[in-house]
């Protein structure tokens, strides 16, 4: 099977489509990219035909992210929507030990099984994959993306706390609409990718969603976690944020900066560990310390709220579960999945999905794992490890996250209730 | 007074409390789907009693989740509703087990880990549905199994994951001769497992435990199996049907209203069409005359009609199928004179002599001339009945098919639970295609649905037929099929709709699952279909219509392995007069059957001995050829290199060392690096002692600490391992994490799989007695020689001390030098069994999988078996290293698929058609739907046959020996083809 490279001069008239794993984040990404001639398009065709084109076209067995992404994706080729002489896929890899940096290589097969084998398929990775067929990522452009991300963690972040409380359903989709706009027009006049712009927009957008017209009442709050795309995308997880949202919930879901912090110290930790190129380690270094000024920004932009949480630094979130799992434990989600379950433990957010493809291999370890230690040491904690796949059914899944709700409402009105008793000395 | 409703998933249970919180009404009645109905009956005869009265109304259950919501009566979730009435009524409880219909579901109500309630996650498995399918399977009622456990003797392992599963564990038990009162206390012990596995991970039930549910109320043996697995007694209180039902009414989220609103209010809820639906099978009744037509044309192998008297010469053609058995007496042109189609009901002994005793009957001059017989049941028939011949059924088939289109380029085979493709290339079997641990495309599946909406299989099947919206299920397991038809005839579908739209599932199924085609033309153009499934025309219909192509279905689509082994043993015909059994014998046959263990080897197995009136006997149960051999020893040496490194492992004892003990858990890849670490350790003076042998037995010893009940067999295990070395005494355990493997050059990156790498933490997380030792779990990197002496030694200094580099240096450099002089030595034994294959002509199986599929109890004995068939056997370790890397169309980063890889390459390039690769595949395997498919390939580019046996806790060696005879006999082909 020849590779198809994505030529500078398909960049010309190309249309790049996207999967949809993060809506927010990756319509700046996308217009970030724009600015570097990429012609991109968000792919946002749901439902069953695209598990059945997944499953069609990819083996059974192979974790539910790559079926949904690959049936998306072909599904989308097959429309007619796109002009196939004039199409290219973008699709990310990570690199790591876990199947994932394989979904490029089972999305060719895909398109060879589907007559599209003259497809090109651009890989978005940091690995050094791929060299032929990568997107050219130089540090301008990579410091770029890192921008995107922690603007789409922080819109998430505020949405995620301010619409269940919202007067007029609606105002905080409205906002994000509008600061997607906005920010897309900078991008486009090259601005608002700095840091000094990053730190002026985020307080201008935490500001404005502190202006949303909000009742805050008290609310059973959830955490989610999970393998990265199960954990974001509806598609992925029947519409899981929504399904919450519904039942009253505030639900709190870790932004993906914190992901990309920890693919980027493991390479530091890696060295550590193991011993290894001095210069693969500077450079890590450089980018964490970097990750770490944009990190400090979208705190800063929250913390002046007090009716907003922010996140806790990835540094803070690393010394957490020392002693709890081995910071050399790195492939899919690694420890930091762990790490999160925790930090939302210790923020309010102690009713915890966590959410997997079935037969996930690194949530074996980091999520399922780990759920006994965890109850241990946060004996109150009520997690929910819930399996996501082709087969299982929505019901199903509601019904498991519903138990873990009642638990939820129970622990909450005991707390209510001890407090009325014996009124807390602190807050 | 408050009513609460408990839509079970099987059954509806109604309670009425009064003012004082007083049960003065209770009712539980099975709703068969019919879910709607029964309620809105129940309602409105108990409005009859209260008409006026207004009720505090609640509802839980799992049917009852969507329609609470639409109705607008408040819903408790189910668990959650059990836990507020133990809590109020039996609150000095610390353990709750609930089985339901479809539901199994624990609750820990004390201790130090916290309240936690637990519930199956995707899989039914171990829940009522499994019994009641267990108990068809068995034809008995879940009580008469509940009778016969009592009397049992011993107990089989059974998978209880998955109700597909434990049906093929148990039908060959039923093929062997076991008996049913051993089997259903097996399925009850199975039930204990899956619960314990699936939902107590790892926390430990005990103290004062209370049995809710039907299951636990019904099924007293069941009780008792969770008494003997958790060690003591827990108790079913009164009420224990109802207990969701009175927590949903202590919940406190309540409407108000009469019964005779709240029978309205139920019986609008809309069924409101919203399924998704596919086209109808025929648009209209011309369409389907015209499909009959088609279908009826091929008439070809029935006989006219005869007189019984005029028949003498004929054949006998037996197919003893896994549920079914299938036979036919054929006249010496081949055409059918008689034939039987029926249940084997789990005794195809009984069966074939039933058949054998109508044939002598019915034909009284009758003169066999030659017989032979395929299926599961091929051996003890044929030792049964003397039956001339045995053969493998893909070449039955092929056989039969040939028959009706002698240029026939793909059979499908649709039967009972099992789906058999072949392609045929050049006149010879070159592909097969087996449903592996599922059988959700296969008949028995259709039979149970129409079982459990109360149809006969035709009826199911004719109701198919013109259905205008058949649901869309999609292509998913059986479990889960429940939940989707049940779903569906919430949302307004009907029988026919759901009976076609199963039909069409079935088909997707096979398609899409077992055979992972993605277009018609890669099938084939001559289509044969056959298999008891293809007489549906339903299925058949969805299969053209699936396909875009219309196929040859015989009018014997049931028969075709019976027809084709009739021909088998005409074209076979020995000179000699046939051994089958005379009419005068069969008149006193008699069958007994004998429950030993072996004690052969470490496998222990469980064997059925079938003793036949004229002194025959025949063994089931086995997993090589030692029982059979009785004290002969083997004449020929066996070539299996899965034992030559199996005993060179062993060859690594422990020697007294001044530093104490260190424990090593023989698993995963330990397997590999037992000579590095034995050697490391042993130089530094510590006493190496590993853990002993899996068994299942260990596998249950540290049961009760897995995390992850979907991770794959060879994890689990270590549990087992880890226990073992705690109870042992060993000081102090050795398992590292290791993110990377060593490097052989043969891929783009060498890490493991992320369960064999970070599994110690695991262990470290979960293992209750892991403080009891010394547990070393730090991670390293074997493939950096230059830092590892350095990164060992101050690991060692940080947990013992009174090391120097030095001395760890050196033991470091013995460590990998031994471990080079293994691997070499694994290579040069594989070379030399190899040559010595040839010389004999022996085909030669390259056994690929992982290290640790060397294990017994993981690979059940398949290299032996292998080898009784007069394969030698290879691993792929021996040979990787001979080939050079090569570009492969997936990223190739893991050491152990490297090896694959390169393994199915020199195979490929062999151009030696008795040499072969089998993959195994543990069950949860997530790596391996990327490398099958690869290796796949990488085979077939070069028109290689390639075979995947996947395994688990258990396996059904019969279908794995079916499909390495079909291997063997394909290779011959080619090779005489050659």
């Amino acid at each position: 099977m020849e590779i198809v490279p994505f030529t500078d001069e398909m960049k010309k008239d190309y249309t790049i489509l996207v999967p949809n794993m993060l809506p927010v984040h990756f319509k700046l990404l996308m217009a970030m990219l724009e600015e570097y001639g990429y012609k991109t398009k968000l792919l946002t065709n749901e439902g069953p035909e695209v598990i059945d084109t997944g499953l069609k076209y990819v083996h059974n067995d192979t974790c539910y992210p790559a079926l949904l992404v690959i049936g998306q994706m072909i599904n989308a080729l097959q429309s007619g929507k796109y002009d196939l002489k004039k199409t290219a896929l973008l699709i990310t890899q990570t690199g790591g030990g876990c199947r994932a940096s394989n979904y490029i290589h089972l999305l060719r097969k895909a398109l060879v099984k589907a007559g599209m084998g003259h497809i090109p398929v651009i890989s978005l990775n940091f690995a050094g994959l791929e060299k032929d067929s990568s997107m050219k990522i130089t540090l301008p452009i990579l410091r770029k993306m890192i921008s995107t991300m922690a603007y789409g963690d922080l819109m998430m972040l505020l949405k995620n706390q301010t619409r269940p409380y919202e007067v007029n359903e609606g105002d905080c989709t409205k906002l994000i609409n509008s600061w997607v706009k906005e920010l897309a027009n900078q991008f486009r006049h090259g601005r608002g990718l700095s840091i000094k712009d990053l730190e002026r927009n985020m307080n201008a957008i935490a500001k404005s969603f502190s202006e949303i017209k909000v009742i805050r009442t008290e609310k059973v709050k959830v955490g989610v976690v999970g393998e990265i795309y199960v954990k974001y995308s509806s598609l992925g997880n029947n519409n899981l944020e929504q399904f919450l949202y519904e039942q009253d919930c505030e639900a709190m879901v870790p932004g993906i900066l914190g992901f990309i912090i920890f693919k980027t110290d493991n390479r530091i930790e890696d060295a550590k560990i193991h011993g290894g190129k001095k210069i693969m380690k500077t450079v890590c270094e450089f980018l964490v310390g970097y990750l770490k000024k944009i990190e400090n920004c979208l705190i800063n932009a929250v913390s002046k709220y007090p009716q907003y949480h922010a996140p806790m630094p990835y540094a803070e979130m690393k010394k957490l579960v020392d002693g709890v799992i081995g910071y050399g434990t790195r492939m899919g989600e690694g420890w930091l999945l762990t790490a999160e379950i925790m930090e939302l433990i210790l923020s309010g957010y102690g009713n915890v999905v966590c959410a997997q493809p079935f037969g996930c291999l690194p949530n074996h370890i980091v999520g399922k794992g780990m759920v006994r230690r965890i109850k241990r040491l946060y004996p109150k904690s009520n997690i929910v490890p819930i399996d996501y796949d082709p087969g299982a059914t929505k019901v199903n899944q509601e019904n498991r996250i519903k138990l873990m709700l009642a638990v939820a409402r129970e622990n909450k009105e005991e707390a209510v209730a001890a407090e009325e008793k014996e009124p807390a000395l602190t807050h | 007074m408050k009513l609460s409703l408990d839509l079970g998933s099987t059954t509806l249970k109604c309670v009425i409390t009064n003012e004082n919180g007083e049960i003065i009404y209770k009712d539980y009645v099975r709703h068969y789907s019919q879910i709607i109905s029964t309620t809105v009956k129940l309602l409105e005869s108990l409005s009859t009693m209260y008409p006026e009265e207004k009720f505090d109304i609640a509802m839980s259950g799992s049917a009852g989740m969507g329609i609470a919501e639409k109705c607008g009566i408040p819903f408790v979730q189910e668990v959650y509703a059990t836990r507020l009435a133990v809590k109020k009524y039996l609150p000095e409880t610390d353990s709750v087990i609930e089985i339901g219909g479809e539901d199994a579901k624990i609750l820990f109500l004390s201790g130090e880990d916290g309240l936690e309630v637990r519930m199956n996650g995707s899989c039914a498995g171990g829940t009522g549905a499994f019994i009641d399918q267990m108990a068809t399977l068995l034809e008995i009622t879940p009580d008469e199994m509940n009778e016969l456990a009592k009397k049992s003797e011993k107990t089989y392992t059974i998978a209880s994951r998955c109700g597909v599963f434990a049906k093929s564990d148990i039908q060959p038990l039923l093929n062997q001769g076991a008996q049913k009162s051993d089997i259903s206390a097996s399925i009850f012990a199975a039930v204990v497992n899956q619960t314990i596995a699936g939902l107590a991970q790892g926390r430990e039930i005990n103290g004062n435990v209370v049995y809710l549910g039907g299951p636990l109320t019904f099924i007293s043996e069941v009780r008792t199996a969770f008494d003997k697995a958790l060690k003591l007694k827990g108790t079913c209180p009164e009420n224990s049907l109802y207990f969701v039902a009175i927590g949903a009414g202590l919940a406190n989220t309540f409407v108000t209203m009469t019964l005779d609103e709240a029978a309205e209010k139920v019986r609008s809820y809309s069924a409101a069409d919203t399924y998704k639906a596919c086209p109808p099978l025929f648009n209209s009744k011309e369409e389907y005359e015209e499909f009959k037509k088609r279908h009826d044309l091929k008439k070809a192998t029935l006989s006219e009609k005869i007189e019984n008297e005029s028949v003498t010469d004929t054949y006998i053609g037996i197919d003893a199928g896994s549920t079914t058995v299938k036979a036919v007496v054929t006249n010496p042109e081949g055409k059918i004179l008689y034939s039987i189609y029926k249940p084997s009901s789990g005794n195809p002994v009984g069966a074939i002599r039933d058949f054998l005793t109508e044939v002598y009957e019915k034909f009284p001059n009758i003169h066999v001339l030659s017989s032979a017989v395929t299926g599961y049941g091929e051996e003890i028939i044929k030792n049964a009945f003397g039956v001339d011949l045995g053969i493998v059924e893909t070449i039955t088939h092929f056989t039969a098919a040939k028959k009706y289109l002698p240029e026939v380029d793909f059979i499908i085979d649709i039967g009972g639970q099992d789906i058999k493709c072949f392609k045929i290339h050049n006149g010879t079997i070159d592909n097969i295609f087996l449903n592996e641990a599922c059988s959700s495309g296969c008949g028995s599946f259709l039979q149970t649905f129409a079982g459990a909406l109360g149809y006969s299989i035709e009826e199911f099947a004719d109701l198919a037929l013109f259905a205008d919206r058949p649901v869309d299920l999609g292509s998913r397991c059986t479990v889960f099929m429940n939940s989707s038809v049940k779903q569906a005839q919430k949302d307004g579908a009907t029988i026919d709709c759901i009976s076609a739209g199963l039909a069409i599932s079935v088909v997707k199924n096979s398609i899409y699952k077992v055979i992972r085609a993605t277009s018609a033309d890669s099938l084939g153009k001559n289509i044969v279909v056959q298999g008891g499934t293809f007489l549906n025309d339903a299925v058949l219909r969805a299969f053209e219509l699936e396909i875009k192509r219309n196929v040859i279905r015989p009018e014997i689509a049931g028969l075709m392995g019976a027809y084709g082994a009739a021909i088998y043993a005409a074209e076979h015909r020995k000179n000699t007069e046939s051994t089958i059994i005379t009419s005068d014998k069969l008149k006193t046959f008699t069958h007994q059957v004998q429950v030993v263990n072996c004690g052969g080897c470490s496998n222990n197995c469980c064997l059925t001995i079938n003793k036949f009136s004229d002194g025959n006997r025949y063994i089931g149960g086995n997993r090589c050829e030692k029982p059979l051999l009785k004290g002969k020893t083997a004449e020929e040496e066996e070539l299996n290199l899965f034992t030559y490194k199996r005993e060179k492992l062993s060859s690594y004892k422990a020697l007294h060392g001044k530093r104490g003990t260190i424990g090593l858990p023989m698993g995963l890849n330990m397997y590999e690096l037992l000579p590095f670490w034995h050697t490391l350790f042993t130089k530094l003076g510590f006493e190496v002692k590993t853990s002993p042998e899996s068994t299942r037995k260990l596998y249950l010893k540290g049961q009760n600490s897995i995390p992850s009940d979907t991770a794959c067999y060879p994890a689990k295990i270590i549990h087992g391992h880890v226990q073992s070395l705690i109870d042992s005494g060993t000081e102090t355990i050795f398992y590292p994490c290791l993110t990377f493997n060593f490097d052989e050059g043969l891929g783009d990156n060498h890490y493991n799989c992320p369960v064999v790498a970070y599994y110690p933490e695991v262990i470290d997380a979960n293992t209750k007695d892991i403080n009891k030792v010394k547990f070393i779990h730090d991670f390293f990197d074997l493939s950096r020689k230059k830092e590892f002496p350095k990164k060992i030694y101050e690991s060692l200094e940080k947990h013992f001390g009174g090391f120097s580099f030095g001395e760890v240096k050196a033991a470091v450099k013995a460590a990998y030098a031994e471990y080079e002089t293994y691997m070499a030595d694994v290579r040069k034994k594989g070379a030399e069994l190899m040559a010595k294959a040839k010389a004999k002509n022996q085909p030669i199986i390259i056994l690929s999988g992982r290290p640790y599929h060397l294990d017994p109890e993981i690979n059940h004995g398949i290299d032996k078996l292998i080898c009784s068939l007069g394969a030698a056997v290879i691993t792929e370790d021996s040979i990787s290293h001979l080939v050079q890397k090569f570009k492969t169309n997936v990223l190739n980063q893991w050491t152990y698929h490297s090896r694959l890889y390169a393994a199915a390459k020199y195979v490929a390039e062999s151009n030696d058609s008795m040499m072969n690769l089998v993959q195994l595949v543990s069950f949860g395997c997530g790596v391996d739907a990327i490398t099958t498919d690869e290796v796949r390939s990488i085979l077939e580019e070069k028109e290689k046959i390639y075979t995947q046996i996947k395994i688990d806790e258990i396996t059904n060696l019969g279908a794995v020996k079916i499909r390495l005879r079909s291997l063997f006999s394909a290779a011959m082909n080619q090779k005489g083809a050659k």
